[in-house]
């Protein structure tokens, strides 16, 4: 007995192909609402400015006298509303659509680099604390568990008064939060993956620790990543959201969701209920689609959910 | 067969210590995981080692593959000292041994293509240009019976018996000289065994490596080995060629070892030997023989003594006070 009868068929394609390929059959299984959603807020956010939109930050004129529209204008469909301003207007007249529209980029941004930068930082440590083990568990699980034990949003308003209200000083803050997450759950991962054979086989093999690290350990976790980082970009936006609503978050007059819902509330005890609901219900819709996405991913990515 | 000593163990310990407590434990007592041995692997030949679970054998190939320190004794390669190789010339030693593990499907990383898999040895020990590896990587393949094209594959695309080839080939990348085999065919089907056996015979043949088989099964050890040592909790009770191991077993747990494997046919005559109770703690082995709770031929000697490896037959070495 030389040689056995192989009956593994022969890839066809280039590697490329096939990555691509397979990619296309993965995200045709997704679940579509989420999808859909997430599709929409995306294209509406990155070509906002191509739209026939009003400018979000300056107050709409009136097409005779050319001077801004008095008050508030309720959305279109009410007595008093007008299709120039489908969602209506807030006190200074801006229009609420081009608001809601130009928000999502700001809350896609936070959520998705500052979720990112906290994806990244969190998977090195807890690799690090994970595969090296003895004092670099110690120190690194010990920073973390600390750090896991701060509130975060009082932590966030911390911070926020510390380095000012901005854009980029509300990602920075989101992933000294949330960097935590990351590193315990991949720390949490990576202690089995060193015990399995193929670790060891590399270890055997003289293969030095960062090699080690980087092409047998990560590649694992990705997973694992993959689906906090869908989970946790929800919380995120939320959190944007009410550093925003606080006052701590985004500077007006920038359009971002919490700061529409936040000069809203006064004006939702009037009655005017539009400025504040239509921001709210775009959280809720981005929200709840990454949430679903990330739960469909979950189950989709888990090794011990899969293999079965 | 050659004779040219390739490793050699001497008197190989490794105790693991016990400690209670949560952060200053005490050392409690040491587990005798492997208690003193001493045995050698020529080239071309193949050592098996069998013995029941918890006896030492994953132990000893640890120690062999360099993974735990040892408590005491030396192993030597090629005449060199390994338990006192610093990291710069354990490279060379590491390069030279290598192990195929009992689970294929927990030895080849899933993320990994197969081409990848088989080339780290290379990538880690050679400078040799991407296509010098890719031309290797098709060279063992073909060794192991396997088509060069699956090289872009993930093991997910193979069974059990292909992955095991798989694993096979990356043992022999490096051209090494010793390649451990712990429990190979363990996993595997009954069907498949057979092939990747003489799998190995063949590779032993062509290339003139030596192999220390770790395994459970004395079938699949007495085929492929030329000499076997049986161990017992951390011990190695008998050692002797495979031929003369299985025709007169000397120390009563070989031969109960042997009594207890499945008869090749039903009609087959064998020796009733059944033992009694458990394989006693490692922790607090007993005294003298550490077999002696559980062996039907006891005597008062055995509890007070314990007997040494003595050769009873030329090249026939059996720690027991009936030889």
């Amino acid at each position: 007995m030389a040689n056995v009868p192989q009956t593994v068929a022969s890839p066809v394609g280039s590697p490329i192909a096939q990555t691509a390929r397979k990619g296309w059959a993965f995200a045709r299984e997704a679940p579509l609402l989420p999808m859909v959603i997430l599709a929409s807020i995306l294209f509406l956010a990155i070509f906002a400015d191509l739209l026939p939109l009003h400018d979000p930050e300056v107050s709409v004129k009136d097409k005779l006298t050319g001077r801004p529209v008095a008050g508030t204008l309720p959305p279109a469909w009410m007595d008093g509303g007008t299709w120039r301003m489908p969602l209506g207007t807030d006190f200074q007249s801006r229009d609420i659509l081009s608001r809601v529209i130009y928000g999502a980029r700001v809350s896609l941004i936070v959520g998705l680099v500052g979720t990112l930068a906290a994806g990244a930082i969190g998977t090195v440590l807890g690799m690090l604390a994970g595969y090296m083990g003895k004092w670099w568990d110690q120190v690194i699980m010990r920073i973390t568990d600390a750090w896991l034990a701060l509130p975060t949003l009082i932590f966030a308003i911390f911070l926020a008064s510390i380095r000012g209200a901005g854009l980029w000083n509300i990602v920075i803050i989101l992933t000294l939060v949330f960097w935590s997450r990351y590193a315990r759950q991949v720390r949490a991962e990576v202690l089995s993956l060193r015990e399995r054979d193929f670790v060891k086989l590399a270890e055997v093999t003289g293969a030095s620790r960062v090699r080690i690290m980087l092409k047998h350990i990560l590649p694992n976790v990705m997973n694992t990543v993959m689906v906090l980082f869908s989970l946790t970009i929800g919380v995120a936006i939320i959190i944007e959201a009410s550093l925003s609503f606080l006052g701590v978050g985004v500077p007006p007059p920038t359009p971002a969701w919490g700061l529409m819902m936040a000069d809203g509330k006064g004006p939702l005890i009037g009655g005017d209920w539009w400025i504040s609901v239509f921001p709210g219900i775009a959280i809720m819709l981005l929200v709840l689609a990454a949430n679903l996405l990330g739960d469909w991913l979950r189950v989709r990515l888990d090794p011990q959910l899969r293999n079965r | 067969m050659a004779s040219e000593t390739l490793l050699e163990a001497r008197d190989l310990t490794k105790h693991f210590p016990v400690s209670s407590g949560f952060v200053f434990g005490r050392v409690q007592g040491w587990v005798k995981a492997v208690d003193g041995i001493s045995f050698s692997v020529a080239k071309g030949e193949t050592l098996g080692v069998v013995g029941e679970s918890g006896c030492g054998k994953t132990t000893t190939a640890k120690l062999i593959l360099a993974q735990e320190a040892a408590t005491s004794g030396q192993i030597e390669f090629r005449g060199q000292d390994v338990t006192s190789l610093q990291k710069h010339d354990l490279m060379d030693y590491r390069k030279s041994v290598q192990v195929v593990f009992q689970d294929p499907f927990s030895s080849l990383s899933p993320r990994m293509r197969v081409s990848d898999i088989i080339a780290e040895p290379l990538e880690v020990h050679t400078n040799l240009s991407k296509q010098d590896v890719k031309h290797r990587v098709g060279e063992v393949l073909e060794l192991v019976g396997l088509q060069p094209d699956v090289a872009p594959l993930f093991p997910h695309e193979f069974s059990g018996g292909q992955r095991q080839r798989i694993a096979i080939a990356r043992a022999l990348a490096t051209e090494a000289q010793l390649i451990v085999l712990d429990e190979p065919v363990s996993a595997l089907d009954v069907s498949i065994r057979a092939h990747i056996l003489s799998l190995l015979e063949r590779l032993q043949r062509d290339l003139g490596v030596s192999y220390l088989f770790i395994g459970h099964d004395l079938a699949a050890v007495a085929h492929i080995s030329h000499r076997i040592a049986v161990m017992y909790l951390g011990k190695i009770v008998e050692v002797a060629d495979s031929l003369k191991l299985c025709n007169d077993p000397k120390h009563p747990y070989t031969r109960a070892l042997f009594a207890a494997s499945l008869p090749s046919h039903p009609d087959e005559e064998k020796e009733e030997l059944v033992l009694s109770g458990e394989v006693p703690s490692a922790l607090t082995p007993p005294s003298g023989c550490r077999f002696h709770t559980r062996c039907p031929f006891v005597m008062p000697q055995c509890s007070e003594s314990e007997p040494v490896l003595k050769e009873v037959e030329p090249d026939h070495w059996a720690a027991c006070f009936l030889h």
